[in-house]
């Protein structure tokens, strides 16, 4: 196996978008992960314990050490079975577009990542809960896993090793509380999509009150190539400490908007100058979401900082799904800060005051604004309501996400929240 | 205990619990919404938020939910911290947004937790400018009043609604800021609990719709202590009144017996007080007559001598010693059918040998293995049914607990529980509401019930009699084993199958699985009747037809629900003179020559015993025209001048009963000289009630039957249990005020909760098994086996004469499963007294050869029952 590759998540993808069937798939060195973790009688502890070596950090926005999650999950005879393995792949973060390229693409890579990491938590049931909009990947990951079955990788007794794994593609029916890992699990059990109270933690109670680890797409599709290529390999990815590559995203009015495997690390000049081209003739930068709707936007000074999990934290921001949102010049800040908070309020699953309550008001706020309707202390309350959305001060993440654009707006661009008070009109209209 | 720092301030804690229980243990002011102590945390409205630092050194600290956050030991939290202040004014304000502020024509106004959170918080200028959302009302039927655009999106209805009642028809809808809390439609809630959402509620969006029809403020009306009368439970509630009319009922905490929750027939069967028909007046040979005319005539017919006296099982226990004791013990009879008191006697006999323990409605819920054999409990004992629905999470949560998740964290525990359920066995003839949670059913006719009940006791102990073709028993095994293995084993029974086989059947089984033993009883002072004895009914009529008597006293009682119909008629045709004292006109009191006007539970005051042998007392709250008069003062000799002499004497006499003095103060009780306000305080006072009548203000009446005044004035001390006439202390003007009599939050009520019990037995006692085991059913060709079914409305007399519930009452059929007949198809039933017709409903659950008729509500009374019969289509 070449041990120079430098993208392995996408490097099996073809340029027409097509899918990468599991002929392809398997001559390009598919499904080799899952041979070896079961015919070389690796037990399910090592195959975790390769992961948590690897520092592999989830993909979906909170960074957990993977292999550290995957050793909360109960091992032994007396636990509560079956065990379950959830592959998140309820994408609806606002710009963020990276797990459906990995899932209309390269269905087999998840397929794959998800028995290894099924195997390790010793999980006897998948599910892949994904977006209901994503239909060409839900067509595609149903072929998939027709295909994986008809060779019998997936079912009773794979490779003959006494490991199975049944594995199902659950559509969501579409809100974007769905991708908070409790809320998925309620929606998957056929419930009002709230968020559960944590603890208990889903790796002790989890889908139906049973043992379950929710894994990112992206995360899992990691897995294979850590499992092939080893740890340290992967480790060896990344610029920064944060091992393995990551997909990022830039989209907005920049040149070449679109998606790059690149090495964990990589500097937000880099990824916005070299790879999206910088911005248009005739925009300039202003700022941008460095990884999805719900991270703090960064300004200019800032460019040079690292696309990892820890760098952003400099800035005030995150890393986030990595998937950025530039916005410049021409472009509104109060009235792209309403879209977003518009979007986060609409989404509210509506359990916890400060989020139902709070977001709806900022919505409002933000909407009077930019039709021209702010008055003085309309940022005040804009203000009071972000520290409301505080983490810890509401029941989930939506909020302090939601907060995230709306506090660092309030920061960075305040001077045209205040002119389209002054000046009872959006400057931009 | 914790020592847990309130601002800086040591605090002892139940470590078990969360903060926030903790601290409003301690009477700290932390504004809260969707807790409850009967449902746990959830962390919803983030009202309860704290500051809570990492040690003394920490003085930065972090904002957590006391809800969901446990009460450790060495826990800092401050309340008072000037960011965790602004962060709940903060919530409150964010709740407040969409609420209408229209707290004048809300009936919550007043007694309202959300403006009591509000004031508490000092929430008091609005900054929200946009529109309110507003939401479509629905029509709940007649019990509950929905007004949506006054939610605050707690949670707690729906928590309440589905989570602990089990019901599914109320449900949240939609997200973000317009959740709505509803049915998919319109139409009557299903949940036969529904009505305590107006308590559970915080605020105005579920309001008592009963109360809507006559509607006081809280603090204009007034309240006593009282006891419910529509079943044997013996529920404690509150009446509040209001000039001369029954307003409402409220639940009366009662940690023991019902505590937070009472079912819809005991809320709201209330108004058969109010109605228009309600004798007010003496009527003398049809006309009306004074008191002192009719006090004459009573007198006269007494000194004629040859006077008999028919009892109550729902007049109290002093009208029933003041008849008895007029009449004289030889002449005085049991109000109930010679096989009812029976069977009811048989179960005190039980019940007082032991060794096993009649539990308490809460003794109930922590159960962890239940077998209810032979009774329809949420049509017959409502409120205990609600109980055996928590008991079935009892063994589920012992495996919570070993995952460390606090049992007060209520999404968790529910999260890890799933559908897991413990053991409850029901073995009924026909299918129960409770069915949905149990184990496993058996639905069969009252001699197969009897066997599988002794089959269970000989499979636990083989001392007890074993069964003959015992292999027809299914689920002995199982239910042994269930039994055996629990560690608060329950078995729950009663006279409804009118089979002393099934009750004799419950007690072997309870004495073999050393388990606790429920039964129900018939109505609210069933228990209390029977102990106090009397001739058997039967003898009553016979006297009567064959002349020994020429008056006849019936207290309380429509001798038509108690024999059938032409035997009441010939006895009632054959007495010279009968005298009935009644509330509202029947049947029996068609038939009487005097009619004596008697006060209801909410004009009297008396003693009740439950079923559990909990003797309980009733105080008046109206005072109506004087010749409407507690039975017992019509009844009384003269030298008893108060309650507290009826007691004095029934104590001497019948010593049986001498503890019930104790279910309630004297009447000379007082704290510090002043007695106990039945009304709350209000601002207004109380002179402008009558001005529009005479502005001289009259005096309030005088009560010298209990220490409560009628009057706003007395202690503002809290009273002992049995006399908290309302729950209102400073800033909690709602219902939620229960928390400040409490000494633990959720716990007993301070100074105890009323209690005393009649049937204590050591558990070192021991009866011997019964051993009368019946023969299996045989269904036979071309007859049924008629038992008895009972409904929650329209079984129970008096709740039935209210128009709320009379709404919801179930039309009499009859049950059955058979191709013969076709749902709603109308059939004649024909036993030995009759032809009653009723529309037949198909139970595809209940076996070959029986049928259930409706009681209560139709010609055919459950005394007739169990009787063979035969069903053909009407003509």
């Amino acid at each position: 196996m070449k041990s120079n590759c430098d993208k392995p998540l996408t490097e099996r993808m073809r340029a027409d978008g097509s899918v990468v069937d599991l002929q392809a798939y398997e001559r390009a060195g598919g499904y080799q992960a899952i041979r070896k973790v079961l015919r070389s009688g690796m037990t399910p502890m090592a195959v975790a314990e390769e992961v948590k070596q690897s520092n592999l950090r989830g993909r979906g926005g909170a960074g957990f050490q993977t292999g550290v999650k995957w050793s909360f999950v109960p091992r032994g005879k007396d636990v509560p079975n079956p065990t379950y393995l959830v592959v998140n792949g309820d994408e609806m973060e606002p710009g963020t577009f990276k797990d459906r390229v990995l899932m209309e693409r390269d269905p087999h890579q998840l397929i794959e990542g998800a028995m290894v990491a099924g195997f390790a938590i010793e999980a006897d049931i998948a599910y892949i809960f994904l977006r209901g909009e994503y239909t060409l990947a839900g067509e595609r990951l149903a072929r998939a896993i027709a295909e994986a079955y008809e060779r019998h990788y997936l079912g009773k007794n794979i490779f003959g090793s006494g490991y199975s794994l049944e594995l199902y593609l659950h559509l969501s029916g579409g809100r974007y509380i769905c991708g908070d890992e409790t809320g998925l699990l309620n929606a998957l059990e056929g419930k009002r999509a709230n968020p559960r109270s944590k603890p208990p933690f889903p790796p002790s109670v989890g889908l139906f009150g049973k043992p379950t680890v929710v894994n990112n797409v992206e995360t899992l599709c990691c897995v294979p190539h850590i499992i092939n290529r080893g740890a340290t390999w992967f480790q060896g990815l990344g610029r920064t400490k944060d091992g393995g590559t990551k997909l990022f995203g830039v989209s907005g009015k920049v040149k070449h908007p679109g998606l790059w495997e690149l090495p964990m690390g990589t500097t937000v000049r880099e990824i916005l100058e070299e790879h999206a081209g910088g911005m248009r003739d005739g925009v300039k930068f202003r700022g941008l979401l460095p990884g999805g709707a719900s991270t703090d936007f960064i300004v200019e000074e800032h460019l040079d900082l690292a696309m990892d999990f820890a760098s952003l934290g400099k800035a005030g921001s995150r890393m986030g799904t990595g998937t950025m949102i530039v916005l410049d010049d021409h472009t509104c800040p109060v009235g792209m800060t309403w879209n977003l908070t518009h979007f986060f309020a609409r989404e509210s699953c509506g359990f916890c005051t400060p989020c139902w309550s709070g977001l709806g008001w900022a919505d409002r706020i933000l909407k009077a604004m930019e039709e021209g309707r702010g008055k003085p202390g309309d940022l005040e309350k804009l203000e009071f309501q972000t520290k409301m959305w505080a983490p810890g001060h509401t029941f989930c993440a939506l909020a302090p996400g939601a907060a995230e654009p709306v506090q660092s707006a309030l920061k960075h661009f305040r001077e045209d929240f205040d002119r389209h008070i002054r000046e009872h009109r959006c400057p931009w209209s | 205990m914790a020592i847990v720092y309130v601002d800086h301030k040591p605090c002892e804690m139940n470590p078990e619990e969360n903060l926030l229980h903790g601290c409003l243990s301690h009477g700290f002011k932390l504004p809260y919404f969707c807790w409850h102590p009967a449902l746990g945390s959830v962390g919803a409205c983030r009202q309860c938020a704290v500051k809570q630092f990492r040690d003394e050194n920490d003085s930065h600290g972090k904002i957590v939910m006391s809800c969901m956050t446990p009460a450790a030991d060495g826990t800092r939290i401050s309340i008072a911290d000037p960011e965790v202040v602004a962060f709940r004014a903060g919530i409150i304000e964010g709740l407040m947004l969409n609420h209408p502020h229209d707290c004048p024509v809300c009936d919550e106004g007043g007694e309202c937790h959300l403006q009591d959170m509000t004031v508490m918080t000092g929430h008091d200028y609005r900054r929200y400018e946009f529109e309110k959302r507003t939401f479509r009302n629905q029509n709940l039927g007649p019990l509950v009043n929905h007004e949506m655009n006054r939610c605050i999106q707690c949670y707690r209805c729906v928590r309440y609604y589905r989570d602990y009642a089990g019901g599914n028809d109320l449900n949240a809808f939609a997200l973000r800021d317009r959740v709505f809390f509803g049915r998919a439609e319109d139409g009557v809630l299903e949940n036969e609990f529904s009505g305590n959402l107006v308590e559970i509620c915080p605020t105005g969006v579920f309001t008592d719709k009963t109360l809507k029809q006559h509607y006081a403020r809280k603090w204009d009306q007034q309240f006593a202590p009282s006891v419910c009368v529509h079943c044997a439970l013996g529920c404690n509630t509150d009446a509040g009144e209001r000039y001369g009319t029954l307003r409402r009922m409220v639940n009366r905490y009662n940690h023991e017996v019902n505590g937070y929750f009472l079912c819809d027939r005991g809320r709201f069967g209330y108004e058969f007080v109010n109605d228009e028909r309600r004798f007010r007046q003496p009527l003398l040979k049809g006309h009306t007559a004074s008191a002192a005319s009719a006090r004459h005539y009573l007198d006269e017919k007494i000194a004629q001598g040859r006077v008999i006296g028919i009892g109550s099982p729902r007049a109290s226990l002093e009208a029933n010693f003041s008849l008895r004791t007029l009449v004289g013990p030889d002449h005085f009879y049991s109000g109930m059918a010679d096989h009812e008191v029976k069977l009811i006697r048989l179960m005190i006999e039980i019940l007082r040998r032991g060794p096993m323990r009649t539990p308490t409605l809460r003794e109930i819920e922590e159960s962890d293995a239940v077998f209810i054999l032979g009774e329809d409990l949420t049509n017959i004992a409502p409120r205990m049914a609600l109980s055996v629905r928590q008991s079935v999470r009892q063994q589920p949560m012992e495996a919570v607990e070993k995952l460390k998740i606090p049992l007060w964290l209520d999404f968790g525990v529910r999260d890890a529980m799933q559908d897991a359920k413990g053991p409850l066995y029901i073995a009924t003839p026909h299918g129960t509401r409770l069915d949905d949670v149990a184990t496993a059913t058996f639905h069969a006719a009252p001699d197969d019930l009897a066997r599988l009940g002794f089959a269970v006791a000989h499979a636990l102990d083989s001392n007890a009699p074993a069964v003959p073709q015992a292999e027809e028993c299914p689920l002995t095994n199982e239910i042994a084993g269930a039994l055996k293995a629990a560690k608060k084993p329950l078995v729950i029974c009663g006279p409804s199958c009118s089979s002393e086989a099934v009750i004799q059947a419950a007690a072997n089984v309870a004495m073999a699985a050393h388990a606790a033993l429920s039964f129900t009883a018939p109505e609210c002072n069933s228990v209390g009747a029977a102990l106090m004895g009397g001739n058997p009914l039967s003898a009553a009529f016979r006297a009567v037809r064959d002349g020994y008597a020429d008056t006849v006293i019936i207290l309380e009682n429509d001798l038509y629900r108690r024999a059938p119909h032409a035997e009441v008629d010939s006895v009632l045709k054959a007495a010279p003179h009968v005298i009935a004292l009644d509330h509202l006109p029947n049947p029996t009191t068609e038939k009487a020559e005097l009619l004596l006007p008697a006060g209801t539970f909410a004009e009297s005051d008396g003693t009740f015993i439950s079923s559990e042998g909990r003797a309980q007392r009733f105080f008046q709250v109206c005072t109506p025209e004087k010749e409407v008069l507690a039975s017992w003062r019509w009844l009384k000799p003269n030298h008893w001048q108060n309650l507290d002499d009826v007691l004095r004497a029934m104590a001497d006499e019948l010593p049986q009963l001498a503890a019930i003095s104790d279910a309630a103060p004297s009447s000379k009780f007082r704290i510090a000289g002043a007695k106990i306000p039945r009304s709350p305080h209000r601002e207004s006072g109380r002179t402008a009630a009558l001005v529009h009548i005479n502005i001289s203000e009259p005096k309030p009446p005088e009560d010298p039957d209990s220490a409560l005044s009628f009057s706003m004035e007395g202690t503002p001390d809290q009273p002992p249990a049995a006399l908290i006439p309302f729950f209102w202390s400073p800033s909690w003007n709602s219902i939620q005020s229960v928390n400040t009599y409490q000494k633990e939050v959720g716990g007993p009520l301070r100074g105890g909760d009323a209690c005393v019990r009649l049937f204590e037995p050591s558990p070192r006692n021991g009866q011997a098994y019964f051993s009368a085991i019946p023969a299996s059913f045989q269904p036979r060709e071309s007859e049924w086996l008629l038992v008895p079914m009972y409904h929650i409305f329209g079984s129970e007399e008096l709740s039935l004469q209210a128009p709320a519930i009379r709404e919801l009452a179930v039309i009499p059929h009859v049950a059955i499963n058979s191709d013969e007949f076709a749902e709603g198809m109308e059939v004649e039933v024909t036993l030995s007294d009759g032809t009653f017709r009723f529309p037949v409903r198909i139970h595809r659950e209940m076996p070959a050869g029986i049928a259930a008729v409706s009681v209560g509500s139709s010609p055919l009374l459950a005394v007739q029952l169990p009787g063979w019969g035969k069903i053909a289509r009407a003509k």
